[in-house]
Order: C-alpha cells, then structure tokens, then sequence
C-alpha cells in the first residue's frame, strides 16, 4: 500500500519534468511528422495523427520507460512503395494489418527478432533508407520536384537539381530553394553553436518559427505575398473537425494481391526492428537504469499502429532521436509520451492554419538531414574499421534494398553475412552441424563471489545468438557474469558489438560482465567489435589485442605495471613449484608485472599428461618474489590436494590452536617444525578470512591463484590485492 | 545396498590399432570390479586372434583376471547384442572416434546403434590408454527419474572402486519449470527468486538419496550440487566438459522413438559429442 502511494506521489512530483520534456519534444514531432508522412507521399497530417495516437497508447499500454513513439524514418521507404501501388486508401489497409501482426509478435514474444539480424546488414538497411529519404527530398529541398522510377536515379540526379537551383530564374523558386539551403544549414550547424537560449528549442522548431516568422513579416510588414512559391507550401492541414470529418472508411477490397501482403510483411518487419532497435538503445540511455518489457511494447505499438491507420495515419514505431531528446529533458515515465501527444493535439487545434505557412522545402531539409544521418560516410569507415568483410554485407545490403526492395535487401545482407562466415571459417559443417544445438551453458558458480559463468561452445553468431541473449538476460544486471568463448570456434561481430553493449549496461547498473576465452582467437582488425575464429596453430604476433587485454592494459596503466601480452617462454621461475611436478607448462602471456618484477601476474597454459591424454589447461596465475627466505609450503582447501599425484609423499600438518584453519586447509610441506613456526596467528587468521586461494611457497617466492581457468577482470584485481596483502602479513 | 556391480564386463574386439588401449582398459576394470571378462569378436574363430589377445592380457595375469574370448558371425550390432544377452553381460565397454584434427570424439554409427538398443549399461571411452590415468573427477546426473537414486549410488559405488575423491551432481532443470518469463526488472526479481527456490528444491532431492548412500561409500568425498537450468542430455556434457570430469555417469534413456534421432534430445546430444568418457546405467 504504501508502495503504491510511494509510487503516486513520486509520479506527481515528476510530472511537471515529464510534461517539459512532453512539450519539447512534441517540438521536433511536429516538424518531424509533417515531415515523414510527406516523404511517405502521404498527407502530412497523417504523420502527427500516428504520433498522437502512438503517444497516448503506447504511454498507456507500453513496457518501456522513457522511449517516445510517432511516425518513424525507416518506414518512410517502405510506405512509398505501399502507397504508389496500393494506393492510399488500400495503404492505410496494410498498415492496419501490420498493426495487426505486430501485435501477434509480442504475444509471441517475439522481441528477439531483431537479434536474428546481422550487424551490419541491419547498417546497411538503414544506411539504404537513408538513401531513399536523401534521395527523393534533396530535390525538393531545392524546389525542384521530379519524379523517377528508381531510387537510385533520385540520388544520381542530385547534381543536376544544383545546377538547376543555381540558374534559378523564377523569383518564388529562388526563394522556395533559400528556404530548403538555410534550414538544412540550421539543422547542420545547430549542434556546433553552444549557446543555451538557442538551445532551448530543438533546430527542427527554429525551422518552423522562422519560416512561419518570414510568411508573417511579408504579410504584416511589407504586405505582400509570400514570395516563396506557393507550389512549394504545405498544404492541407486540415483542422480538427475536417481531421475527425474525414477518418477514412477502411477499404478491404484490395487485400488479397500479393503485393498488398508484401507491403504488410515490409511494414511489419521494418517497424518491428526500428522499434525493437531503439528500445534497446533507449534503455541504455534511461537513468533509472528500468529494463524494458520488450514484448508488451510490441503489443502496445501493434494496437496503436491499428488505431492510427484506421485515423488515417502512418505506422507507430518507437524513435530514437525523439526519445534521446526526451531522456536528456529530464523525462522519467512514461507520462513523457502521453504529454508530447497532448502538445501535438494542441498544436494541431490551435495553430492549424499558421502551419500553412511553412515552406515545403524548409520541412524537407530536415528530412534530408536525417536521411544524411543514417547514410553518412562515418558509418561506412566504422564499419570498415571492424572489418572488411563487414563492408562486403554493408554494401550488398545497401544495393540490394535500393535497386528491388527492404524486404529483400535484408535478406540478401543475411545470406551474405552466411556466406561470409562460411568462407572464413572455411567450413559448413561448423554451423550446419551445431546450429539447432544448445550451446549455451550457464550456472552460478559456488563460492562467496557467486558469479554467474556462461560457456558457449562450436560457434556463436547472429544465428544462435538468441540462445545466449537468453540466458544473459535471465541474469540481474547488477551481478557478475563471465562469459567464455574458449570452446567457441567462432564468434562473430554481431555478438562481438552485443557483447560490449552487456558490457555496457552491466557496468551501469553496478555489475560486471567479463568476456574471456578470446585470446586463442584470431581477427582481422584492431576494432574490438571485430569477428574472431579461433587459430587451429596458434599465432604467435597477432594483430589486435581482445577486449579483455586491452583491459589489463588499462589496469597496467592505472596500476603503474608494465603489461605485455606476448607469449613468453622463459618460464625457469616456475620450475621449482610442486604444482608443475607433473604438469608441462607450455607459455605464459598477458602479464602483468611490478615495475621490479617483485610481482608478476599472468595467464599460463600448461598440460597435463602427454599425447592421447593430453589436456591443456590455461589459468591466471600470481607469482611474487619475497626478499627473504621462508619454507616451502603448499596450501590449498581441504579436500582438493589430495588428488594431485604430485604431492604424494606429502601429509597434512595441522597448526595448533586453530582448529578452524586445519579443518579447512590442506597444508602440506617437507619442514614440518618451520612450518608451524612460520603459520602464526597473524598469517592463519589472515587465511581464514580471506577466500580461498591455492597458494604455494617454494622457498623465496610465493605462486598464487583461484580456478583453473582465465580469471575475468574483477577477479584479476581481487588476485592482486590478495597477493598485496599476504606479502604484507608474511614480512 | 541395492547396488547391481558389474559381475561380466563385455567388450567388442577389433583387431585394430587401438586394441591394447581397449583391452587395457577393459581389463583394469574387470580387475577393479571383479569381474569375468568377455571379449566379443565378430568374426571366424582362430587360434592366432586368440593369441594375440592372450598375449596382450598377458600383464593382467598376476591380478588374476578371468576372461574369456567369443566369437560370433553375423551382423556387428546384431552379434555384439545377442553374445551379451547370452553371456549376461551387465556393463559393455566402447570406444569412441575422434572427429580428425579437431579434439571432439563422437561415438560410430555402430556404438551408437548398440547403445540405444542394449540392454545392459555402457561405458564409452573417449581416449582409452594403455596406462592408467587415474579418474578424480566423476559428474552424475540428478534427473528428477526413478532410476536417478541407482545411478548416484552406482556413481558413489565407482567412485570408491576407482579411488575417485570428487563428485558433482549435476541437476538439470528445464527451464519451462519457471513459470515465469523475465520480461523486466520485476519479472525478473520474480524469475530469479522462482530459480532459487528450484534450486534449493532438487537440492534437497538429491541430498535425501545421498542419505540412503552407506557412510563408507561417502567418507572422504567431495560432493558437489550443481544445479543447471538448461536442456536436458546437453547442459550435462557441456558441463562435464567444463569442469574437465573424467567419467559421466546418466540414466539409460526412457524410450527411444524415431523422433527422438531427429530432434535429438538427452542422451543423443551425448553420443554426438562426447565430452569424456560416458557411462550410461541400465
């Protein structure tokens, strides 16, 4: 009860933030869903009625926090096709059905399908979206209105329309194509000007203000017409009454074409990954640190895509852009989306005729702006910079979906990525044979740390990934997780970049999320996104270093060691512990040592056994060097040195007065007497609280460490301070 | 104790290059179990074959060792089946093929047939030597099955015949058993909270059947609870393959229907990639 009350006052308290942030990114909608439903060839209200409608139900039904809904980018190229073929009214059909069916993908929780997706053909869709928007909307920018057969004729087009533009003799087309030049200068050079009351108001609503200021200026001051001509306005918004008169009769006559339901598949698909995209990008953004119910949203953006394509609008996606904006103005619930719809209702009502007033290609420039966005030469150079083979499906991608189609495109940007890995790994049989397998292994590993340990064995790219995005998500984020691909063959950048986002998140939320079992693996990039194959001989230079290396590097830097990950084979240090009696250690690498190598930390890979019965073990060790002489010793847990055949021959030696101590350590040692002598109280106590380490002595340095496996991070850190520590007590 | 030990021990006898390493190991076991001894050869009878095995058992002599060579014709699955029927053999012993190059072993389309239709207990080996490498690590299955509490007590009885010091039980828990499904941070909290109660639920299982183990069997153990939530048959091999056990110990399966190949579940998972050496219990 209390919760609740709890929860209702600090809703009310939050409102007045949530409403600001409602009315400034009601700011940007407005342009934005003029703007969209325009480049979609559709009426432009109809892209304010889809973020009305989106805003109120999604605010009411929806599992996300702070994300915003409305008409969205990556649709734009999908409706134009539906509403060229279909023809409007058949359009809205098809949106209505798409609503449809993406209300069934969260009843079938299927939130997941975006993660079936590559990376990098999801990029180079969005980078073909891009095109399309830039594409059609340059030219009207520059008010000069062509129409084309093909996308890519649009965007080949481009230097023809500036010429055109330059030679412009007509006065209102002058002015029209000024309009498009300066707002498109606006939207470019608003983020470079740091200057808080310009920044009030986002640069798509200086655009509005300013053009509907210059229409009022000729009228008011010069009394003249708007020189702008006046093919290039806005036309048509409609007021309240004409928007409720004219709500479309659906039409269900033409539903049963192929290319009706092709239409509704696209819309589906695209306004499913957009969402299922931001979402995620959004929550990452959300600084309460809320999960979000992924598929409840789908639910709630299905039924409001059915209501709003029976109102006559566009599809309800959730956006990023808009929701970035409502994170950084302070939103904290959902009531943030509720009251942008509000604001846009206000608008519409109040101020219907005085958006008459705003020139075409003022509007269009922000478009062409956010098309530049997604298709701008930044991404193709990050992409290139993870790998050449992931430009090779950017750009199928991304020439496919141009020259026939979104849902083809994709498509083509799977298989490509398919064959890709096929040819990398130079084998089918890697993933025909493993990829119905669960090869995903996760438990919470006993001891006082608790961690959750995830193994992934044969190979894990964006075909599987799911199953591992399953488990992961299944673990609270503000937990230890370590995940180990040292049994994966294959790990690929799609996983890689998901990786580094847990990363992410964990860290966020006061968890840590380590990924190990990388190092055997090869790539072609230094970029840490990068794919890995894992080397049947390994390397011994190899090109980048893993994410998990480039850490200790960090921890070297912060710690004042030197750090080196090379592979090293002088290894006479070790030689003298009992431990390695029966073992053959092969190298050590990653170390990490003291600037006097007083203390050495480092991962080994050792063998047991030889030929057949060989199994190669690698662990992360640390050895500290002591300045004076003490006896050699081997300490470990009860029960677990027993079995080490190497140590036969030795016994137990029990420490008198701590019962405690002997009941749960095994001290074995030749020096009985200097033994006992050297445990004093300060050094037993010290190994009773303190977790449990194998440590080892063998005479003037100690040998320290925990599993027999690469220890993550944390457990790095921990391993130092133990060692820290235990030198301290023994000198 | 209800336990069954294994009297006769039979293995399949080809004369190939792993056949001492086989028959090493077999006979170590005969000798650790006390029992008889068959060698199946499927194929004409000779004196030579029978003194080329004689031979190689030649070093078990002095523990007394009893054996005993049959030969049979026919079909390999078929004759290998029919002489452990005949002879009562209660444990047959197979070997596994590495996939080449890659360190996987998975088992031949003729072990694989035998397993799923014999009616006694099978121990694949993965890497049989000629000496011994001493066992420290067995992983059993805690299925929530009627023949769960055999097979633990079954481990426990190899564990002590092997000198083995540390048993993990391993649980595996479907995962369709939490009923609820983590959508968000309540969800979750729910999910989590669900898990461990599960958890603590198989545990106690597991410990009730470790109670009705004899003390002796017990004693200097190291016993271990794993609970996993995962696929049945596979989470096991992955974690058995994890913790670098040296035997896996698993229920026979149920039934074994024509689906059950093609979508493979429990212990199909196993035979395709073997992650040590497998011993399933009749």
């Amino acid at each position: 009860m209390s919760l609740k009350k709890n929860n209702l006052t600090e809703f009310f308290s939050t409102l007045p933030k949530n409403i600001f942030s409602g009315f400034v990114v009601s700011l940007i909608a407005l342009p934005l869903g003029l703007g969209l439903a325009m480049a979609s060839d559709a009426p432009p209200i109809a892209g304010i009625i889809a973020a009305v409608v989106g805003g109120i139900m999604v605010s009411i039904l929806g599992g996300s926090h702070v994300t915003i809904s409305g008409p969205g980018n990556g649709l734009v190229g999908v409706l134009l096709v539906a509403i060229s073929t279909l023809g409007l009214e058949s359009a809205y059909v098809a949106i209505v059905f798409s609503g449809v069916f993406l209300m069934l993908l969260g009843f079938f929780r299927m939130g997941t399908l975006a993660d079936f997706f590559p990376s990098s053909a999801i990029q180079g869709m969005l980078a073909a979206i891009g095109l399309i928007i830039l594409g059609k909307q340059f030219h009207i920018m520059l008010a000069h209105k062509i129409k084309r057969e093909d996308t890519i004729d649009y965007l080949l087009e481009i230097p023809y329309t500036i010429n055109d533009a330059i030679h412009y003799g007509n006065k209102g087309l002058i002015f029209a194509a000024l309009a498009g030049v300066i707002s498109l200068a606006i939207m470019l050079f608003y983020s470079k000007i740091r200057n808080k009351y310009l920044q009030l108001i986002p640069a798509p609503m200086w655009i509005v203000l300013l053009s509907i200021g210059f229409s009022y200026y000729f009228e008011m001051w010069l009394h003249e017409p708007n020189p702008i001509s006046q093919k290039y306005m806005i036309s048509g918004i409609p007021t309240i009454q004409t928007i409720i008169a004219d709500i479309p009769i659906p039409n269900f006559s033409g539903i049963w074409s192929f290319s009706f339901f092709g239409s509704v598949l696209a819309l589906t698909l695209i306004s499913s990954i957009e969402s299922l995209l931001s979402i995620k990008a959004v929550d990452k953004l959300d600084p309460e640190r809320r999960r979000s119910n992924v598929n409840r949203d789908l639910k709630a953006l299905g039924l409001a895509t059915v209501g709003s394509g029976l109102l006559g609008g566009l599809n309800v996606v959730t956006v990023i852009a808009r929701s970035s904006v409502n994170v950084n103005n302070g939103a904290s619930n959902r009531s943030a989306n509720f009251f942008h719809a509000v604001f846009l209702v206000l608008f519409i009502v109040l101020f219907s005729t005085q958006l008459t007033r705003i020139p075409l290609p003022a509007l269009m420039a922000i478009l062409v702006y956010t098309g530049y966005k997604l298709a701008a030469p930044t991404v193709i150079t990050k992409i290139f910079s993870i790998g050449k083979e992931q430009l090779v499906i950017f750009f199928v991608t991304l020439i496919v979906t141009l020259k026939i189609g979104l849902i083809t495109g994709i498509i083509a940007g799977v298989l490509a990525t398919l064959i890709i890995h096929i040819v990398i790994n130079k084998s089918v049989g890697l993933f025909l044979r493993n990829v119905l397998k669960p090869n995903v292994l996760m438990f919470k590993e006993e001891g006082a740390q608790n961690n959750f340990y995830v193994s992934v064995k044969h190979f894990c790219s964006f075909l599987n990934y799911y199953k591992l995005k399953e488990q992961l998500d299944a673990v609270p984020e503000d937990q230890d997780v370590i995940v180990d691909f040292s049994m994966c063959e294959f790990v690929d950048h799609t996983v890689m970049e998901n990786m580094h986002s847990y990363q992410e998140l964990f860290k966020k939320r006061g968890g840590h999320f380590d990924v190990v079992g990388l190092d055997m693996h090869d790539t072609d990039s230094e970029h840490p996104f990068a794919l890995r194959r894992m080397l049947p001989v390994p390397k011994m230079i190899k090109k980048s270093l893993t994410r998990r290396q480039t850490n200790i590097e960090v921890l070297s830097e912060d710690y004042n060691y030197n750090y080196s990950p090379k592979k090293q084979k002088e290894i006479s240090f070790l030689d003298d512990f009992l431990f390695f009696n029966t073992k053959h250690i092969n190298h050590i690498y990653n170390e990490l040592s003291h600037k006097d190598e007083s203390a050495r930390l480092f991962d080994i890979e050792f063998s047991e056994g030889e030929f057949i019965a060989k199994e190669v073990v690698r662990s992360t060790m640390l050895h500290i060097q002591l300045d004076k002489a003490i006896p050699e010793f081997t300490l470990d847990r009860e029960g677990f040195l027993e079995k080490l055949s190497g140590f036969a021959g030795y016994k137990d030696i029990p420490i008198q007065d701590h019962e405690d101590f002997s009941n749960r350590f095994h001290l074995l040692g030749h020096n009985e007497a200097y033994i006992k002598r050297f445990f004093n109280d300060d050094l037993t106590h010290f190994f009773e609280s303190n977790p449990y380490y194998h440590v080892e002595s063998n005479g003037s340095s100690l040998l320290i460490f925990g599993k027999e496996r690469i220890a993550s991070l944390k457990e790095i850190k921990a391993l130092f301070d133990y060692g820290k520590r235990l030198k301290d007590v023994i000198i | 104790m209800s336990l069954k030990p294994f009297k006769s021990i039979g293995i399949g006898v080809a004369y190939s290059p792993n056949l001492k390493a086989n028959l090493f190991e077999a006979a170590r076991l005969s000798v650790f179990f006390g029992a008889k001894l068959f060698l199946i050869h499927v194929g004409e009878a000779s004196e030579e074959k029978i003194n080329v095995l004689r031979v190689i058992l030649h070093d078990f002599n002095k523990d007394k060792l009893d054996s005993e060579v049959i030969f049979k014709n026919g079909e390999p699955v078929e004759a290998i089946l029919s002489a452990s029927e005949e002879k009562k053999i209660d444990l047959l012993i197979l070997g596994a093929v590495k996939r080449e190059q890659l360190f996987k072993y998975y088992v031949g389309s003729i072990a694989r047939k035998i397993t799923r239709q014999a009616k006694c207990s099978i121990l694949l080996l993965i890497k049989p030597s000629v000496e011994r490498i001493p066992c420290e690590h067995i992983v059993v299955n805690g299925l929530k099955d009627p023949r769960t509490e055999q097979t633990i007590k079954a481990a426990f009885y190899m564990a002590n015949k092997l000198k083995v010091q540390k048993i993990t039980i391993v649980e595996e828990i479907n995962e369709e058993q939490i009923d609820v499904k983590v959508n968000d941070d309540k969800s979750l909290r729910r999910a989590t909270i669900a898990k461990e109660r599960i958890s603590l639920r198989e545990n106690s299982r597991i410990k009730e059947i470790i109670e009705h183990i004899p003390e002796a069997y017990i004693e200097n153990k190291k016993i271990k609870l794993q609970p996993i939530f995962g696929k049945k048959g596979y989470s096991i091999g992955h974690y058995a393959q994890i913790s670098r056990a040296d035997l896996l110990v698993m229920n026979a399966p149920s039934k074994m229907t024509f689906w059950d190949r093609l979508f493979p579940h429990d212990i199909e998972h196993i035979l395709t990639e073997l992650p040590t050496d497998v011993l399933i219990l009749q």
